[in-house]
């Protein structure tokens, strides 16, 4: 009897002792930031003993399921609106709001070679379907549709458009080959600061407004120290350079 | 939707709760509907019944394992379903290097593709209405048509079919409702092309996630209303052709 009182006391004992100093912080992730946060959530275990659970989805998305009471700590958008909006209606932690990340748009396709340099794949229409995320959800789908505009294209690819819920359909999308071309994220495609496969175009800045990814702490992750040290890990100088080597431009 | 292209046709002409792209996303909803559950009912009547005949025939073995397969769809995700269907449909997958060389290009995002996945998820909601139907005719009413010399296939049709009756209305009820609520499948493999790939299911979806709660609930409201009377009805016909 005796041995076995100890150990469940000394279980106990272990359990509230872990949970004091370890927390967890409930993280909204835009699918484009996806593998930096996969990565920052493993140093973040290793250096805090803190636990990062991250939801990867379209920044619109997340924001309509914050405001109806999703239980995410911060959100790391894929854009500045939707956190400055969230803030000025009271779902923030005050003064907690600071751009992450500045994305790059590329034009991708798992066929090497389709892609040329200077994307003029596009104007050819040498291809089946191209892809973009949802405009209205998701900040890079925008960034593609202002992007076509600009190059006064849309009238032309408007039939052979697909559309994804986030950037990680899109992203599947060419990836499985279903769809020849697509607008992706520069960070899904690099690995290593590398290009993984096929071909891309790094889509000039010129073509759309700059995509500012923006991180908040929300209402709920106040006080929580898990929530603090993230957004800590996420602004520390080490972070900024892994940040780059997926392609982001980081101030 | 268009992306900033041509200006949208007046909304409200159209018709006063729905604008274009909410009419559309009904539209082409029933004509996948529709087409599914034709498809299967054609397609289901010799598979439903082969498997209704109990333990005769030669491939006998084959019933329980096939019967398996169909039920399958109840229970898989449909995220199980649009992932392989993704796989399969591309570039190098096997349909669609069949399509390919079929010189249709490849099925994903298109009408087609919808439809395929359709026939897969609604197939037991079709099938296993007419296997019951087919079942509870039992051997006997065509046994007595034989005697009078009917061909199997006149006993088939003369016999079974007006038996089997009750069973080919639930079934064509429950494919096209079944198909109406496909979700999970059309947002794997739709690409969510307006009129051609975004059903009601997914124009809720978007809707509700760019926060247009008023399209949605109409549009959602609607599945509602419909659901209910064509359960409703469905429920009244049965009960009134049950024995008493």
């Amino acid at each position: 009897m005796r041995p076995i009182r100890t150990l469940v006391t000394l279980a106990a004992v272990m359990v509230a002792s872990w949970s004091a100093h370890a927390e967890t912080v409930h993280v909204a992730v835009a699918a484009n930031f996806t593998e930096p946060a996969k990565a920052l959530a493993a140093i973040l275990e290793k250096t805090t003993g803190h636990e990062a659970r991250l939801s990867f989805g379209a920044s619109g998305a997340f924001y309509t399921q914050i405001k109806n009471g999703a239980p995410f700590d911060v959100f790391l958008s894929a854009d500045d609106e939707r956190p400055a909006r969230l803030e000025k209606e009271g779902d923030t932690v005050p003064g907690s709001r600071f751009t992450y990340a500045t994305g790059q748009l590329v034009l991708w396709s798992a066929k090497p070679g389709l892609v040329d340099d200077k994307g003029e794949v596009l104007q050819g229409g040498q291809f089946n379907k191209l892809a973009i995320a949802n405009p209205k959800n998701a900040p890079y789908g925008a960034a593609a549709v202002e992007a076509m505009n600009r190059l006064g294209l849309q009238a032309t690819l408007q039939p052979k458009l697909v559309t994804g819920e986030s950037i990680g359909q899109t992203y599947n999308f060419v990836a499985t080959g279903n769809a020849d071309l697509g607008f992706v994220a520069m960070s899904q495609v690099l690995q290593g600061g590398r290009l993984k496969g096929g071909s891309m175009w790094v889509v000039p800045g010129s073509l759309h407004a700059p995509i500012v990814q923006d991180a908040v702490i929300l209402k709920r992750g106040q006080g929580n120290p898990a929530a603090k040290a993230w957004m800590a890990l996420l602004s520390s100088p080490r972070t900024k350079d892994l940040i780059r080597s997926y392609g982001y431009a980081v101030k | 939707m268009s992306y900033g292209g041509a200006p949208a046709p007046p909304e409200h002409l159209l018709c006063p709760m729905l604008d274009a792209t909410s009419l559309a996303a009904v539209r082409l909803s029933i004509e996948l509907a529709l087409a599914t559950t034709c498809i299967l009912l054609v397609l289901g009547t010799p598979l439903a019944w082969w498997l209704a005949r109990g333990d005769a025939g030669a491939l006998a073995w084959l019933r329980t394992p096939v019967r398996t397969l169909v039920a399958m769809p109840l229970v898989l995700p449909p995220s199980v379903l649009g992932f392989y269907l993704l796989v399969m449909l591309g570039p190098q997958g096997p349909l669609g290097r069949l399509t390919q060389a079929l010189g249709w290009g490849t099925l994903a995002f298109s009408f087609w593709g919808l439809l395929l996945g359709s026939l897969v998820y609604s197939l037991p909601f079709v099938v296993q209405p007419l296997v019951n139907a087919f079942e509870a005719i039992g051997r006997r009413p065509l046994e007595a048509a034989a005697t009078l010399r009917a061909s199997p296939l006149d006993a088939f049709l003369h016999v079974a079919l007006p038996l089997a009756r009750p069973g080919y209305l639930t079934g064509a009820v429950m494919g096209f409702a079944h198909t109406l609520g496909e979700f999970g499948v059309v947002l794997m493999i739709g690409g969510n092309i307006p009129g051609q790939t975004r059903v009601i299911s997914v124009q809720i979806y978007d809707h509700v996630e760019a926060l247009e709660y008023t399209q949605a609930h109409w549009l959602a409201g609607g599945m509602l209303v419909f659901s209910f009377l064509v359960l409703l009805t469905l429920h009244l016909t049965q009960s009134r052709k049950a024995p008493a």
